[in-house]
């Protein structure tokens, strides 16, 4: 079949195929992020979430989404009408011209720049624009103060999640996300191990760039009625939505990359068989993991309590069977299509788990007051993440030029990272009041 | 010929943008237009295979600056603003130093590509972020170094105009 596609736009068809894949899928993804969120959140607070559509709420994004396209879409008559209409299309275009430059796997990338990773960052920074025109095309207070909050909160955190970025970036050498990933690959390590405070800076600064709780000011419901989505319905508003949850796996997109090996197996050092064949024992546990689910939606399946939902039920039961078999038949394909593949899921594993931690954050912590937010940001994120780019590099010439012992070298950096940063923490301590009366005002 | 389109195409976009943000009554306007302009210059940078500064440019300009610009648009008046005289009357000195500048950039076409090498040919190579990095950090550390003291006195200068006892 793919000698029919003549040779001058055979380079351009995987990429495409690849692109229009995630434009279908993500939608999708953030709905049922959606319904995780709100499972994990009851869970949290000892309640049962949507439980009536679907066995489990498992169809409730299908529904919330026709819900979100039938209903009215109402434009304030005050509102500057084409930057009112421009502006979700703004965030939802950047959040998707991200993944451009994103590693779900060794073949599943659309392109890797060799700048890639600041090119994603560049991206998904300019959908603020879409948050702040559209609070300010709105013509309402809420919006506004929303859209206002939301630009400084951007501007203050960027900084510090890229700095926080920068020591990651120091140990693995260069700004393609591919290099990042075979850097981590080729030293054995996730960078997470060897810069921990770098990827604390980025996950704080990550959750504050995403307008996540405990820093969801520009969008607090208790005090800004939703910020500035205020005067937004039906399908635009489910645009902002979209942007938000698309950005949300971006971020984890990087952090994996980074920080957590990327497409990159757990404990590669591992090379045990299994039973004698040639398939490592390891490799092994993604279908492991699906059978074992796909067994328990059927285990379920009978306790349902109406007929469409016992079917819906053993369909997902046969989907996980499905997905467990391709896996384990994956084992047997050629190498690069076995590790796309098994890439892929080790990739989108440690992204969920990121997003968990993102919705763990969410419903432990209260929000900030934004004076809060600031001292957070300005003075104890920016100043360890310096420190902590000043240690991590401080520890790689130490390692490269002098042959110092790399484990010796980053433990004593990470030891004296940390003193600063509790340092710092006693500082931010000290009463306000102090401080304001010795300016004098 | 693809890439001369491109250029073309990122030129008039960059142009029409920066000539509606001067004309635009509506300040909000006026910076988006800014905005286009800014990424329109980021993308002729990319034309010219120098990716590391088409992303510092929208990283910097549009993702940092410009998101501080709107910030402080939004804070003014934009029904007294919008009702401001929109242009002064300097016409003849505007009209000489557009004169003057027209003539440095057609003298600089005319003579250019035997004076000035064609930029792209230097940084071609995959490693542009290093060639970068290694320029400013070698050759051009004096320079470089003097424009941050520069900055962190501007900076240092905020701080103390803002608060007058520190």
């Amino acid at each position: 079949m793919m000698h029919l596609i003549p040779p001058a736009i055979l380079p351009y068809v995987l990429p495409v195929v690849y692109a229009l894949v995630i434009v279908a899928v993500l939608p999708l993804m953030a709905g049922y992020i959606v319904l995780l969120e709100r499972k994990v959140m009851a869970d949290m607070q000892a309640r049962l979430g949507p439980m009536r559509v679907g066995p489990h709420g498992l169809l409730q994004p299908i529904a919330d989404a026709v819900k979100l396209l039938l209903k009215e879409d109402i434009v304030p008559r005050e509102a500057d009408r084409l930057m009112f209409y421009v502006a979700p299309l703004v965030s939802v275009t950047m959040a998707l011209l991200a993944y451009a430059a994103m590693p779900f796997g060794p073949a599943f990338q659309i392109a890797d720049l060799n700048v890639g990773l600041l090119f994603i960052l560049a991206v998904s920074s300019l959908g603020i624009y879409g948050i702040v025109l559209g609070g300010w095309a709105s013509n309402s207070h809420y919006s506004l103060l929303g859209a206002l909050r939301s630009a400084a909160q951007l501007v203050s955190y960027e900084t510090a999640a890229g700095l926080g970025l920068i020591s990651g970036l120091l140990l693995a050498g260069s700004l393609s996300m591919k290099d990042i990933v075979q850097a981590q690959a080729d030293q054995g390590v996730w960078f997470i191990l060897v810069a921990p405070i770098g990827f604390f800076v980025y996950l704080v600064g990550s959750i504050a760039e995403t307008n996540r709780a405990p820093f969801d000011l520009p969008e607090a419901e208790s005090e800004l009625v939703a910020g500035y989505m205020t005067e937004y319905s039906g399908f635009r508003w489910s645009l902002y939505f979209l942007a938000e949850y698309a950005n949300m796996i971006i971020v984890a997109g990087i952090a994996t990359t980074l920080f957590l090996g990327g497409w990159l197996r757990p404990f590669p050092r591992i090379h045990e068989h299994l039973f004698g064949t040639s398939v490592e024992l390891l490799d092994a546990l993604p279908s492991l993991i699906f059978l074992a689910i796909g067994l328990y939606c059927f285990r379920l399946t009978p306790r349902q309590p109406v007929q469409i939902q016992k079917f819906v039920m053993a369909a997902a039961g046969g989907l996980c069977l499905l997905l467990a078999g391709a896996m384990a038949a994956s084992l047997f394909a050629p190498p690069t299509v076995m590790q796309g593949v098994h890439g892929g899921f080790w990739f989108m594993v440690k992204v969920m788990a990121y997003l968990y931690a993102f919705l763990w954050i969410r419903f432990t912590f209260p929000r900030y007051r934004f004076d809060q937010l600031m001292r957070l940001g300005w003075r104890f994120l920016i100043p360890l993440a310096l420190v902590n780019v000043i240690g991590v590099g401080t520890a790689i010439v130490l390692q490269q030029q002098w042959g110092w012992n790399p484990r010796v070298t980053e433990l004593v950096t990470l030891a004296a990272t940390i003193g600063v940063a509790i340092w710092l923490a006693s500082e931010d301590e000290k009463p306000v009041a102090a401080v304001v009366a010795a300016d004098g005002e | 010929m693809f890439s001369q389109a491109v250029f073309y195409f990122f030129a008039a976009l960059a142009v029409t943008s920066a000539i509606l943000m001067v004309t635009r009554r509506n300040i909000i306007h006026g910076a988006v237009f800014l905005i286009t302009t800014l990424l329109a210059t980021a993308g002729i940078f990319l034309q010219l295979d120098a990716e590391f500064l088409f992303v510092v440019q929208i990283i910097l300009y549009v993702g940092g600056i410009m998101v501080l610009f709107v910030f402080v648009i939004m804070l003014v008046n934009l029904d007294v603003s919008m009702r401001l005289v929109q242009f002064n009357h300097q016409r003849f000195v505007a009209g000489a130093l557009a004169l003057v500048l027209g003539a440095q950039v057609f003298l600089a076409l005319k003579v250019g590509p035997g004076v000035m090498p064609h930029p792209a040919q230097q940084i071609m190579s995959p490693k542009n972020t290093e060639a970068v990095g290694d320029a400013l950090f070698t050759h051009y550390m004096l320079p470089f170094e003097i424009a941050s003291i520069l900055l962190l006195v501007a900076m240092i200068g905020a701080v103390v105009m803002a608060k007058r006892r520190v």
